[in-house]
């Protein structure tokens, strides 16, 4: 699945060779779309940390009489929601949300999924097919069927989004930690740590996932965009964060009602999940393209 | 070749096992009593005895699953709490306009995702390539259920040339496909990246090998060395497009529900908020089933393409 590319194998830039990581970081320092990308994550990630500072109102206090403001009002820059809540507001705490219920997951099958996919990589035999077969049976629903699957059979709530989001990605990591492991293990310095009477964790931890963690850590942040969607999805349908929380998902849903009155603000909070989504995917492909990873 | 088919079926069987276990498993997961789970609110001492002893509720949960699985297997789905209905017959009707859509809007992002790659491959950093990439990475990033509202502020609400909900009531053949606009679009976008990404990234590798120079090199035409790369590159593209087809059919819950579109994401959408436990379980069990077997349609399609892929 993915092919690891090995520090002897990389070019030497500008005559004098380079490290590894100092080639990875030459590469994207001279990548403009990804610098783009990554300064508009660091915007979106701290507006989100810092809601609650520069928020310049309070998410949930709404009122009557300011309905559907559009975009540009003076005292409501992005206007206001069906509630008369302040859009801007609302945006920035609801960034909160759906940046902890799209990341979470992914950190979660990170961990869980690199565990097993190692573990079932190395041990090879009866380990690596209990595994693996079991994770096939999570490929016999595509990720959004699952996600509202399991999400509507537990109930709405974060918790339950995160649970069944976890779910979804832990699979997909295993199949890409395990299929680097099998790919690293039958590599010669393997057998010659082996031979030297190398213990097997520190196989483990010198030759195996020091090799195999750089690919598996890419991958999962392929999946951070997928993930933020379909995080946004289950609020959207109802499933995930619950009333009165501001989550971009939830703020979609609940202003789909207005869209005769006001065309421009229920559009918002959809716009702020695509950015932050797009903004991931193209970091991750930077990532990917930097790091010779081929996935 | 057949020897491979036959293999590949008998692995389908483990996997549908698995999957109709989390299927049954979700029963349980739901918080409360299985019981309360699947009949009405409003059911009879009897009825809940029936139903127990129906459902061998009072036995082990192994022996619960295979009374489950025996039932299933012979299309008993059990019926809807909400409707009464035999889940089997609501199940079909929705997977018959999910099927419509699903067909429509990969006909839509099968056609302009490969016309798309092929063009960025071709024309590889030029205005046009960096036009397909743009494209094809806005087609995986955007939220397709926020697309869908987008189309319905632009084609509903602003210019009032589509209708933004349901399917067709009347007004024919015409009338359906006007309502299957807006939701083919908005389904067709993801699939529409992801294809143009894979197609273009496929006739590249193809591209960068060594026997295209010696075609470039002997003089053949632009359009035959174009048509020894996309035949090159099939195999890789078809795999995918097989895939998304079985995304289309499963993943439109959310389209589905921005349209209400009467297809089996609006269904399962329906069960979720009814908390109608064998609606919800049918629907999944048979997209579950559908999309297994569409993998093996896809691995058994490509191995009859390049036979090369068949070796393990």
């Amino acid at each position: 699945m993915s092919v690891i590319a090995l520090p002897q194998e990389l070019s030497t830039v500008a005559g004098a060779p380079m490290s590894y990581w100092r080639t990875v970081a030459w590469r994207l320092s001279r990548d403009r779309a990804t610098l783009v990308a990554g300064a508009l994550l660091l915007v979106i990630a701290l507006s989100a940390m810092l809601a609650p500072w520069i928020a310049p109102y309070d998410p949930s206090a709404g009122s009557i009489r300011l309905r559907l403001a559009p975009v540009g009002t003076p005292s409501h820059v992005l206007g206001t929601d069906e509630q008369g809540r302040d859009m801007l507001s609302r945006l920035l705490w609801g960034g909160r949300m759906t940046l902890v219920a799209g990341l979470t997951p992914v950190v979660v099958a990170f961990l869980v999924g690199t565990v097993l996919g190692v573990m079932a990589g190395y041990a090879g035999g009866l380990v690596n097919t209990l595994v693996m077969r079991t994770m096939d049976i999570f490929y016999a629903f595509p990720a959004v069927l699952l996600a509202i699957a399991i999400s509507g059979a537990l109930g709405p709530g974060l918790p339950n989004t995160l649970i069944s989001l976890s779910i979804v990605f832990i699979p997909r990591v295993v199949r890409v930690a395990e299929s680097a492991t099998v790919q690293v293990k039958g590599l010669e310095y393997v057998a010659a740590a082996k031979a030297s009477g190398a213990s097997v964790w520190q196989i483990l931890r010198h030759h195996l996932l020091a090799n195999i963690l750089g690919p598996v850590l890419v991958f999962a942040s392929t999946q951070v965009s997928l993930s933020i969607i379909l995080a946004a999805g289950l609020s959207f349908l109802g499933l995930g964060v619950t009333p009165p929380s501001a989550e971009w998902g939830l703020m979609l849903n609940t202003l789909r009602q207005s869209i005769y009155v006001n065309a421009v603000v229920p559009a918002l909070p959809g716009l702020a999940i695509f950015v932050t989504s797009m903004a991931f995917n193209l970091v991750s492909d930077g990532l990917r393209d930097a790091m010779e990873i081929r996935a | 070749m057949w020897g491979y088919v036959g293999r590949r079926l008998l692995l389908a069987i483990p996997t549908l096992l698995g999957a109709s276990i989390i299927v049954f498993a979700m029963v349980h997961l739901a918080p409360g009593d299985p019981i309360s789970a699947i009949l009405p609110v409003d059911a009879s001492k009897e009825q809940i005895e029936d139903t127990k002893r129906a459902y061998g509720f009072d036995k082990p949960l192994p022996v619960q699953y295979l009374k489950w699985l025996g039932r299933v297997v012979q299309g008993d789905l059990g019926k809807s709490i909400a409707t009464r209905r035999a889940v089997i017959l609501d199940v079909r009707d929705s997977l018959a306009n999910s099927l419509v859509l699903a067909v429509s809007s990969s006909l839509l992002a099968f056609g302009a995702g490969i016309a798309l790659g092929l063009l960025a491959a071709f024309h590889q950093s030029r205005a046009l390539d960096k036009l397909a990439s743009a494209i094809a990475v806005i087609g995986v990033s955007v939220p397709h259920y926020w697309a869908g509202i987008i189309l319905i502020i632009i084609f509903s609400v602003q210019l009032n040339w589509l209708p933004a909900m349901g399917a067709s009531s009347d007004g024919g053949l015409v009338g359906y496909l006007r309502h299957m606009a807006l939701p083919t679009i908005a389904l067709a976008l993801i699939p529409l990246g992801v294809i143009a990404r894979v197609t273009r990234s496929a006739a590249l590798d193809i591209l960068n090998q060594e026997f295209v120079l010696a075609l470039r090199a002997k003089g053949l035409a632009r359009a035959r060395v174009f048509k020894h790369v996309v035949k090159n590159a099939a195999p890789q593209i078809i795999t995918v497009l097989g895939l998304q087809f079985g995304f289309q059919l499963g993943g439109s819950v959310l389209v589905e529900a921005v349209f209400s579109w009467p297809g089996t994401g609006y269904l399962l959408n329906l069960a979720i908020f009814q908390r109608d436990m064998p609606v919800l379980q049918g629907v999944i069990l048979v997209l579950a089933t559908f999309f297994v077997l569409l993998n093996l349609l896809v691995d058994v399609l490509q191995t009859y393409i390049d036979p090369r892929i068949a070796r393990h």
